[in-house]
């Protein structure tokens, strides 16, 4: 079994408070993860800046480089981690074992965070527009336009309290390196595996260890990184982002109620657009904020709701390691019969009909964890209380709504893909500020172009483009 | 007869001296709180529900197993004067509240127990660290608390000053369950400023009380003035809670004193109590011992059990987990068998304290998701 340290600036740290992550089916422990408390982090942070003097040493320029390296062990090569040391194969398990996502999917993930890594000069070049990254390690400088440009670092670190259940969010923390920018990260209670491998793989590819602070532990612990970071993502639900909201120290990402609207001018082609719905709802087990949760129309919903529920609604939970496994457990106990009472509460409302009844039981339990199975919920209004519901698994409804009501109807959306011609409501989509990312066209809402911000990009979460006057002189000496 | 042999029956002999006393003291509280003479209006009026008489038939602490548990709620609301014994009458009575951020919060009266209890702590401090004549800081919760009045008896019990911020928990309390973190860590400051103000306007203050989070908190404002927390003076530091664990303690020790006691010239120790109970004091914290924190009640006054989580009546096997639950028996006042809010392992008696402890106190796990804790 492996003995995890916390880790402050580069340096292990075992500490009296261990958690034993467990694998989700067996019971057997495969991890010992030290706590931190939240005075060693309110402590640590003092020295975050030491974090951001380091990485400026290194161009940006470099780092990509080293990214570039460190993309490949990531995703190819054993690592330290602990006590020990870790395999791809074996990342892909002990991930598997205490989060319940199967294996395959696991996979999925390492391929999209190094995606992310080998890309970051592109990445980078898109999220700045173009601007010359000397300039963002300087503070100012000249850009190609010729005008002097100032943007400032509004902190010195990235912090960001990581959940537990979608291992995919990952990728949002990655760019903090390459903008200079120490990491400070509390992993999420069952998903230790991907801050530390990266860390691990960040470190061998040549990236001093002294930028990382690695905190894993409880409530107090997500707090504690919260108070003392100057720019913080959080991960949690739409309490989390209520509370955050407006807090321009903390980016909360919450649910993203991904939506599928087809609009009147293609929804009598419906059939065309089937397996791109289906491919929205149930990619990673539907776990991730992108995936899709409604599908609404003006018409053909009950046929549409109909022939995804036939797709989804016969699939069957496996073991993690089958390769054809589609659906990840609920690890916490009671979870899944919880999230289902919830649904069974909505689904007695009138004109909510259960598509995937006739599939058998939603809700499977285990000895020590459960599974919820795809559902696909009919809603014949936007007005049904379950029409706007997101769940951890492959969920959604699909909501007959007059297409001129669709916009207003909607709610927000961190993914909406609109499949119309329509020239007025394309305007209105693009136009509709609860909407986030924006798929014109059949596009999943799932497949996200990295070259897109997320959720706000992170060059205006980091840095603050402000006025910068010199003389011409010093003007023309840049 | 060896040396790990004469020990063990020299403890065999303590612990059986603990548990006569431990059985007549028992029967001296019982027939106290129960005789018509002496007995307050609560337990006279309860005596004639019960099924059994407690004058007859508690002769030994074992048999207060005998009462049925203990409803906090019972302690909610007045009158007041239903828990004041007879044969207290007339004396001047406190009123120390304990929960309360909503409805009404549960009440005791005290007259004098609480000096008691603080004075009986007062005798496990080492002088050394907490010097006679020495100025205090009580750093925690203040208003219908018995904190302030106990913290500022001790001082004075021991000859020196008491210095006291204001601190309204109910109201962090609110702060937490609003999620209004800002404010939270603004009201924090607040206090930690007024503590940082006295321990400089040359009080000569060299005994704190404080409450981890606050003790932190001093020693992180301390350090971010270029400080630390040796520089403020003071040698001795009393705190308590579920919050005061190994680890907390380790890193108070290791990073903000800069050592053990002996290295750093300071000495802090765990207590763990409550309103109704008196002041459990903790067996010598060392590295040597991963920082393990074991309390002892103060027996006979008050007792430390450490129950199944589904037979309250039955203890646990040492070194297993349990419920707390805490009996006291003074008196000034009567708990019979309170589930405390906390679970940890029983521990054996030892020489100081002959009588069974509880280590690794949290908050008991039915409840621990929704308790609020670190309020202060």
């Amino acid at each position: 079994m492996l003995n995890i340290p916390v880790i402050r600036w580069g340096k292990p740290y075992e500490s009296l408070e261990v958690d034993e992550v467990l694998h989700f089916s067996t019971g057997e422990p495969i991890a010992k993860v030290s706590q931190a408390n939240g005075g060693i982090i309110a402590r640590d942070m003092r020295q975050a800046k030491k974090a951001r003097q380091i990485l400026r040493d290194i161009p940006c320029t470099e780092i990509i480089e080293l990214l570039k390296k460190a993309a490949d062990l990531y995703e190819n090569e054993s690592l330290p981690i602990g006590d020990g040391s870790q395999s791809p194969d074996q990342f892909a398990h002990q991930q598997s074992a205490s989060t319940g996502l199967p294996e395959h999917m696991c996979r999925q993930n390492m391929a999209k965070n190094s995606f992310v890594l080998r890309n970051m000069q592109k990445i980078l070049d898109c999220l700045t527009r173009g601007l010359d990254l000397n300039i963002l390690t300087r503070g100012y400088g000249i850009e190609h336009r010729g005008v002097v440009v100032s943007y400032q670092a509004q902190t010195s670190v990235l912090s960001a309290v990581l959940p537990s259940n979608s291992p995919g969010v990952h990728t949002l923390w990655l760019p903090a390196i390459p903008l200079q920018m120490g990491l400070v990260l509390k992993p999420g209670p069952q998903e230790p595996w991907t801050p530390y491998r990266m860390m691990a793989a960040f470190t061998e590819a040549g990236i001093p260890k002294e930028v990382f602070a690695l905190y894993p532990g409880g409530p107090e612990a997500g707090a504690a990184v919260l108070a003392a970071s100057e720019r913080a993502m959080i991960f949690g639900g739409t309490a989390t982002v209520e509370q955050y909201r407006g807090n321009p120290r903390v980016q909360a990402h919450g649910p993203g109620f991904a939506k599928i609207l087809l609009a009147d001018d293609v929804v009598d082609d419906w059939e065309k657009y089937l397996d791109l719905m289906v491919e929205s709802i149930t990619i990673n087990s539907g776990r991730g904020c992108i995936n899709c949760s409604g599908v609404w129309a003006s018409r053909h919903t009950k046929e549409i709701a109909r022939a995804i529920a036939d797709k989804i609604g016969p699939i069957e939970v496996k073991p993690p390691t089958d390769p054809q496994a589609g659906l990840a457990a609920f690890t916490v106990p009671g979870m899944g019969k919880a999230v289902w009472l919830m649904i069974e509460a909505d689904l007695k409302e009138d004109g909510v009909t259960d598509m995937t009844e006739q599939f058998g039981p939603r809700l499977v339990e285990q000895e020590r964890c459960s599974y919820l199975r795809p559902m696909v919920v009919h809603c014949d209004s936007p007005e049904r209380e379950i029409a706007n519901k997101e769940y951890m698994f492959p969920f959604s409804t699909v909501v007959e709504c007059p297409e001129d009501q669709l916009v207003a109807k909607i709610g927000p959306t961190l993914v909406c893909t609109g499949i119309t011609n329509n020239e007025k409501l394309i305007g209105d989509l693009t136009a509709a500020s609860h909407i986030d990312r924006l798929n014109i066209g059949p596009i999943p809402t799932s497949k996200l172009n990295w070259l897109q911000p997320h959720e706000g990009s992170i060059i205006d979460f980091l840095f603050r483009a402000r006025a910068y006057q010199v003389t011409q002189e010093a003007q023309a000496a840049l | 007869m060896s040396t790990a042999e004469s020990s063990a029956a020299s403890l065999e002999a303590r612990e059986k001296e603990a548990q006569a006393s431990l059985d007549a003291h028992t029967h001296e509280i019982v027939q106290w709180h129960f005789h018509e003479s002496t007995g307050s209006p609560f337990w006279l009026q309860k005596r004639s529900e019960l099924s059994f008489d407690p004058l007859t038939e508690v002769k030994c602490y074992h048999d207060m197993k005998k009462f049925p548990p203990f409803e906090d709620d019972w302690l909610r609301g007045g009158p007041m004067s239903r828990w004041v014994p007879k044969g207290f009458e007339g004396k001047p009575v406190y009123v120390f509240e304990t929960g309360g951020t909503t409805g009404i919060p549960k009440s005791r009266m005290v007259i004098e127990d609480h000096w008691t209890d603080y004075e009986l702590f007062s005798d496990t401090l080492p002088d050394q660290y907490f010097p006679r004549g020495a100025n205090w800081l009580m750093l925690g919760p203040s208003g219908p608390r018995r904190l302030r009045l106990a913290v500022e008896h001790l001082a004075q019990f021991r000859g020196g000053i008491n210095f006291c911020v204001d601190l309204d928990p109910r109201w962090v309390v609110k702060l937490i369950k609003k999620g209004w973190m800002e404010h939270l860590e603004a009201y924090k400051k607040h206090c930690i400023d007024q503590a940082l103000t006295i321990l400089t306007a040359g009080h000569d203050i060299k005994c704190l009380f404080a409450t981890p989070k606050l003790l932190e908190g001093l020693c992180n404002a301390l350090e971010e003035q270029g400080k630390s927390f040796p520089d403020t003076g003071i040698t001795g530091i009393f705190s308590g809670g579920t919050e005061f664990t190994p680890q907390w303690t380790r890193f108070c020790i290791e990073e903000y004193f800069g050592g053990p006691p002996d290295v750093s010239g300071i000495y802090m120790t765990p207590t763990y109590g409550n309103t109704l109970m008196g002041l459990a004091c903790s067996k010598p914290v060392t590295a040597a011992d991963d920082y393990k924190i074991t309390y002892y009640a103060p027996q006979p006054r008050a007792v430390i059990e450490v129950v199944g989580f589904d037979d309250d009546q039955q203890a646990v096997g040492y070194g297993e987990t349990g419920r707390v639950k805490l009996t006291t028996l003074t008196k000034e006042f009567f708990v019979p068998g309170f589930l405390e809010r906390d679970e940890g392992e029983r521990e054996r008696p030892f020489e100081t304290y002959p009588w069974d402890g509880v280590s690794g106190v949290r908050p008991f796990h039915g409840f621990a998701a929704q308790t609020t804790v670190g309020v202060y």
